[in-house]
């Protein structure tokens, strides 16, 4: 075991991914010589070379299609978008092609691709370098969605990503990169995709979240319990597929739910997460399925008093959480 | 053979006699299922088709010019000469045609003439046009990193060329010396809309210097211009010298699609000027004047084409639907 923040949990998860199998590559913008506008893959193009770390034209359709065709010739390529927001240009090759290859020719071809981007705000990064996009994706039949919350994950969920054989979005916040720090194993690991974990158990409530969102649960967690307010902490850790048998289960128990994301609210995953809670645990909530997320404001705007009035946050958790409690 | 002038540029073609004859039988099998197609649609057995009529020079010779066990097509949906040279049945297009479980292209699942046939090399397309081209430069992108010699050859009309994916896709492909063969075929209509309003320049092929590689136009209506071009671009790609846009100049002699009712915005006139270019009369006289042919081996080359056209649709129109119950099936891979 060693520490480690998520952003080396990420480049360790490539840089073994990529020792072990000669049909891994990157490719992105920024990715070689300069190691990312992160870092995340820093050092990768000098000990595997621009044959496996490419640097992409700036172009993300182009370099998601070019990443889908060597896909569908036996390689299992990496793509970095730099930013979350960003992935729009490739909408189309990921939901019309990436996502329908297998369901259109009946099996014949997969499209074994992880398209991984840093997303979320809370950087001063402006409406164009804070966006979460994860809710367009986890409605695409075909598409894996993984939103990593710890270094562990996210170097365990990554290397389930690039053997899975679909193609999978990996989202990492770029806020906790340097932030979120945890214990990682030496060796090779996988977490499965579709499963969640639970981070704290509790009895009063539950909060479901995935992400940086999830440190803001804990940490709403650790307050509440001082007022006795019990708070179990479900990390979804993949939102498409959900694992909706951990979340049901802490529902039930508890009897009351918050969602937590970042997103904005309308359409998030919350509303999915919530629909699911009230067909399959109506009989046991005691309060309303209550949601916090950024409110809809096209993205986190650049001033810090502007962007901190809009992001949510433990505190914002806690408010929501009293008010469930005394429901 | 080397009786007359014709014979001579067969020569200079690099094909020979045999191959000549190859290429007119598959220009006369994919205009058989293109006409039969329409009519299926119009009987209602079918649902919808795409005719090819016009474009068999400029598919059966380019995908002739490929080495059909090794290399890759990303096809569109007008390139049923090509499939037929790269090795799917009469059989199997029909079943792709009446949408049947066997199909296998997509088991009914898209609509006919989405190709796609993974133990062929034919990598599948969608309906949004002009995503092949950067998937075709990731398929040959896998082929160098490995060390292969495989050529991927991509085909699009010049409606496709205005896509942003055309740009990127060529970009890519050129900056990594790709051995990829991007095939334009330019009919001079998008469905409804003339080249000249895709592009102020119509010519497609120019385009290729802006990303550092050669383009050629030839006379898509003749095969032996046809294949010389696309051999030439095929041996420079597999010989490491990276990619070549290749324009074929075509005529799109029906409407686009069975949906399409092209006298909306063509005249009567100008398509009957068009049929007279049509390639196959013009190649059943060439071979006629080479020697290679007569009266009646055509005849006899023709009635073979219908026998096997008429038994792949009896064959496909008997084979089982999909089951119903497999509709939820293959969203995801195990």
């Amino acid at each position: 075991m060693s520490e480690m923040r998520l952003i080396q949990a990420v480049r360790d998860g490539l840089r073994e991914e990529l020792a072990a199998k000669p049909e891994v590559f990157l490719i992105g913008q920024d990715i070689g010589v300069n190691g990312g506008v992160f870092r995340v893959t820093d050092g990768l193009f000098e000990e595997f070379g621009p044959d496996r770390v490419i640097d992409s034209p700036l172009a993300e359709s182009g370099m998601v299609g070019v990443a889908i065709g060597a896909a569908l010739n036996g390689m299992r390529p990496v793509v970095e978008i730099q930013f979350a927001d960003f992935i729009f240009p490739a909408f189309n090759q990921l939901v019309s092609e990436a996502a329908m290859m297998y369901y259109r020719t009946n099996g014949e071809y997969s499209v074994p691709m992880v398209v991984r981007a840093p997303y979320g705000g809370g950087v001063r990064g402006g409406l164009y370098h804070s966006q979460s996009v994860e809710a367009f994706f986890a409605h695409v039949p075909g598409l894996k969605v993984v939103v990593p919350s710890s270094p562990y994950d996210a170097k365990g969920l990554l290397k389930a990503a690039i053997r899975d054989d679909n193609p999978v979005l990996f989202f990492e916040h770029k806020l906790g990169y340097n932030t979120v720090q945890g214990e990682v194993p030496e060796g090779d690991y996988v977490v499965p995709i579709g499963e969640a974990a639970v981070r704290r158990e509790g009895e009063s409530l539950s909060l479901i979240s995935y992400g940086l969102s999830v440190h803001h649960c804990l940490e709403a967690a650790e307050v509440l319990s001082g007022e006795g307010i019990s708070c179990e902490v479900v990390d979804l850790r993949t939102v498409r597929p959900l694992d909706t048998v951990t979340l049901l289960e802490s529902v039930k128990k508890t009897g009351r739910a918050c969602i937590v994301h970042e997103d904005n609210l309308t359409g998030g995953v919350g509303a999915e997460v919530a629909a699911i809670i009230a067909k399959d645990a109506f009989d046991y909530l005691d309060a309303p399925v209550q949601r916090v997320a950024a409110p809809d404001v096209p993205s986190f705007p650049y001033s810090p008093e502007l962007e901190d009035a809009l992001l949510p946050g433990p505190a914002d958790v806690i408010k929501m959480a009293r008010e469930l409690a005394a429901y | 053979m080397l009786a007359n002038g014709e014979a001579y540029r067969l020569c200079d073609s690099g094909l020979d006699d045999s191959d000549a004859l190859q290429i007119y039988r598959h220009m006369l099998l994919a205009r058989a299922i293109s006409e039969k197609n329409w009519l299926l649609t119009r009987q209602g057995r079918v649902l919808f088709s795409m005719p090819s009529d016009g474009q068999e020079a400029s598919d059966v010779a380019s995908a002739y010019a490929l080495d059909t066990q090794v290399d890759f097509i990303v096809p569109y949906a007008r390139n049923l000469g090509a499939m037929l040279v790269k090795g799917m049945t009469s059989q199997e297009v029909m079943l792709n045609m009446f949408g049947k479980a066997a199909d296998p292209n997509s088991g009914g699942r898209q609509m006919p003439q989405h190709w796609g046939h993974k133990r062929l090399g034919i990598i599948s397309m969608g309906s949004s046009v002009g995503t092949t081209i950067p998937r075709a430069a990731g398929v040959a992108l896998a082929t160098k990193l490995r060390g292969e010699n495989a050529v991927t050859a991509v085909y699009f009309g010049e409606g496709s060329a205005s896509e942003g994916d055309f740009h990127e896709g060529l970009a890519f492909a050129g900056v990594h010396r790709l051995p990829v063969v991007f095939i334009c075929n330019n009919n001079g209509w998008a469905t409804s809309v003339p080249a000249n309003s895709q592009n102020s320049n119509t010519q497609v092929s120019k385009r290729a210097e802006g990303y550092g590689f050669p383009g050629v136009t030839v006379d898509g209506l003749d095969p032996l211009a046809v294949y010389q071009a696309v051999k030439t671009a095929v041996d420079r790609a597999r010989s490491g010298n990276g990619p070549t846009l290749v324009e074929t100049i075509t005529i799109r002699m029906m409407p686009h699609s069975s949906s399409d009712d092209h006298l909306r915005y063509r005249t009567q006139e100008e398509l009957d000027a068009e049929r007279e270019l049509d390639p196959l009369p013009r190649f059943r006289n060439f071979l006629i004047t080479a020697g290679l042919l007569d009266e009646e081996s055509d005849q006899t080359l023709l009635d073979a084409v219908d026998q096997e056209v008429e038994e792949a649709i009896s064959y496909a129109d008997a084979s089982p639907s999909p089951d119903p119950a497999t509709a939820l099936e293959g969203v995801y891979a195990p």
